[in-house]
């Protein structure tokens, strides 16, 4: 394990019964890279996901996230990842600013920390006027956005995205995915799960799972021309048709 | 430490924001202490009855007027032969008959004893028991007055007493039972409901994530619910104690520390709900069928447990409630003190540590 990844997994095993959700996966992500992790439905992106966050115990393997081992130190890994899944995570009877002091404040950041956040995020996002709006009040793409920097309040070094843009307009995608670039630019690594291909194009790397393994992992420019393809969608759908089981 | 106030003062928005639930539990005990102590009531009031005096004596002349004293009692017709009793019930005219034999006053005199028949219509086995109960209560008054006055020289009043609740109100007895249900609902129901609303959306999977240790997360979830509940208990007592008369006659301080455990295992149990439950309705129907209901049928509250067959008894030990409202009704109403109660209290603090124990480790840290 090198000492500049920022996630490190190695034979990482997630048993369900019988049912092998994730069978053994190896792969490194780089400081600061956007990582794309893809896969068909049930290939076990989630399951892995949710492990390498401490949603979930592995079964066997090894895995080091931001420097700490996933079975010694889970709460310090805690501390230095940010996580937002697919279902929209906020508080919708909370206005932005107490969803900001809710969540700034399970990460023990201080009041004054709390208050520059919301400042510098509201302006960001230009939502300034609607800091004391419930958040029910808002269309869907400001809430995946808001979501998006509420995740990354406490600063972590890794954030994990779980489909973050499901269901948002291409417009609101393209502003998120900069924001995914001004967070990896700020250092931050970014591992996201999605099943836009256009977005696998954004990443860094790609690494895409088939039936609980990782049949691929490189570059989309690499992976295009390994797989002599037009580009990532064919790529994914060159692999995803080997797989053996279906949607769960 | 600072997460947890952060924590809480969420879960305060929460509250406090959805109006419509926050109305229905403030509500509730107010709307409930009202129904029980102004319309549902067991209490038996101006029951119709006949009187057949066969002897129509000074004796039966006073017991009569004893009777129709009462404000249970009205007295629709005076018969003159056991042949009118049979119409006059089939009719529906009376509840209740009052049969003196001949010769009444002259046999208490000369013998005393004498008979007098009680003849009630039971279709309604309840109101009936309570009739010739409350009809022999003023009869036996009427027998130790004329008994004392003909043994003694000087005449000794006594009455006849009921004790703790001379005035047999069934308030007494709702009170307590009125407060074991708001505080088993508001407590179990709500905190089941409101962690399993977090589930629901998603965002206990973003509390998991994050750095907060469970068991504040629990405990945070727990504060707003107990400060209600002691809000709603103080609503209950101070309607109790101004508006239907029920005096808190042990001490104040031990009644508030009891409800204060009440709620505490209600919390538990709501907690214990929301970890075996994937959805608000799954929650709230184990909530309402596991522990409302019991707590209706096992307290002792509706129906006596010592009527229940044994292994219904043998169950209501289970209920909280039942302790509960055995503690209430003797701090509150027969102003006993912990000397007294202290097996309950022990009961209940046991079931507090158990049930708390189990639900905090079966709150999942990790989602599986």
């Amino acid at each position: 394990m090198s000492n500049t990844a920022a996630i490190s997994v190695s034979d990482l095993t997630k048993q369900f019964g019988d049912f092998t959700a994730v069978d053994a996966i190896t792969f490194d992500v780089k400081q600061g890279e956007i990582f794309g992790f893809l896969g068909a439905n049930g290939a076990g992106k989630t399951t892995a996901m949710r492990m390498l966050c401490g949603l979930s115990l592995p079964t066997s393997g090894k895995a080091n996230v931001a420097g700490f081992d996933l079975y010694k130190e889970s709460e310090k890994i805690k501390k230095n990842i940010g996580y937002m899944s697919q279902k929209f995570s906020l508080y919708e009877d909370l206005t932005i600013r107490e969803n900001n002091r809710f969540y700034g404040g399970i990460y023990g950041l201080t009041d004054q920390q709390i208050k520059e956040k919301t400042q510098f995020m509201l302006k960001h996002l230009h939502l300034e006027s609607k800091a004391d709006t419930l958040v029910k009040a808002l269309p869907l793409g400001w809430k995946q956005k808001l979501s998006f920097s509420v995740s990354m309040i406490h600063d972590p070094k890794i954030v994990f995205l779980d489909e973050p843009t499901g269901g948002v307009d291409p417009i609101t995608r393209r502003e998120f995915w900069t924001m995914i670039y001004e967070a990896a630019h700020r250092g931050t690594t970014v591992f996201v799960t999605t099943h836009y291909m256009d977005e696998a194009e954004y990443c860094d790397r790609v690494s895409i799972m088939v039936d609980g393994k990782i049949e691929a992992l490189d570059t989309p420019a690499a992976l295009t021309k390994q797989f002599n393809a037009k580009g990532m969608a064919e790529v994914f759908v060159q692999l995803a048709r080997k797989a053996k089981r279906s949607d769960n | 430490m600072k997460q947890f106030f952060y924590f809480i003062r969420k879960e305060f928005y929460h509250l406090l924001r959805d109006r419509r639930t926050l109305f229905i539990l403030f509500g509730m005990p107010v709307t409930q202490i009202l129904i029980f102590g102004f319309a549902l009531t067991n209490e038996v009031k101006n029951s119709r009855i006949a009187i057949l005096d066969n002897s129509k004596d000074e004796a039966t002349t006073a017991i009569i007027h004893q009777l129709e004293a009462s404000r249970y009692f009205d007295i629709v017709e005076n018969l003159n032969s056991y042949a009118e009793l049979e119409p006059t019930f089939q009719k529906g005219q009376i509840r209740l008959a009052v049969v003196f034999p001949e010769q009444f006053q002259n046999s208490l005199l000369h013998t005393n004893a004498a008979p007098i028949q009680l003849i009630a219509d039971a279709t309604d086995p309840n109101v009936a028991n309570t009739l010739t109960n409350y009809a022999s209560a003023i009869i036996m008054d009427y027998q130790n007055s004329m008994k004392e006055t003909q043994d003694f020289p000087y005449t000794i009043t006594t009455e006849l007493r009921m004790l703790y609740n001379p005035q047999l109100k069934g308030s007494y007895n709702f009170v307590p039972g009125v407060m074991a249900m708001v505080l088993m609902l508001v407590g179990a129901m709500m905190t089941s409901i409101s962690i399993v609303r977090e589930k629901e959306l998603g965002t206990m999977e973003i509390i998991l994530v994050s750095p907060i240790v469970p068991i504040r997360v629990i405990v945070a979830k727990m504060v707003p619910y107990l400060l209600l509940s002691m809000v709603n208990i103080a609503s209950i007592l101070l309607l109790s104690v101004y508006v239907l008369d029920v005096p808190i006659h042990g001490s104040l301080t031990l009644l508030v520390f009891e409800c204060f455990l009440f709620t505490l295992t209600a919390l538990a149990l709501g907690l214990l709900i929301s970890s075996i439950s994937d959805s608000q309705q799954v929650a709230m129907l184990v909530s309402l069928m596991g522990l409302f209901l019991p707590t209706i049928m096992f307290s002792g509250f509706m129906f006596p447990i010592e009527n229940m067959p044994i292994p219904l008894q043998v169950i209501s030990n289970l209920v909280p409630a039942k302790w509960f409202y055995y503690i209430v009704k003797d701090v509150m109403i027969k102003g006993t003190g912990l000397e007294t109660v202290w097996k309950e209290t022990l009961v209940l603090l046991g079931m507090l540590i158990v049930l708390l124990t189990i639900s905090i480790k079966k709150f999942k840290v990790r989602l599986e």
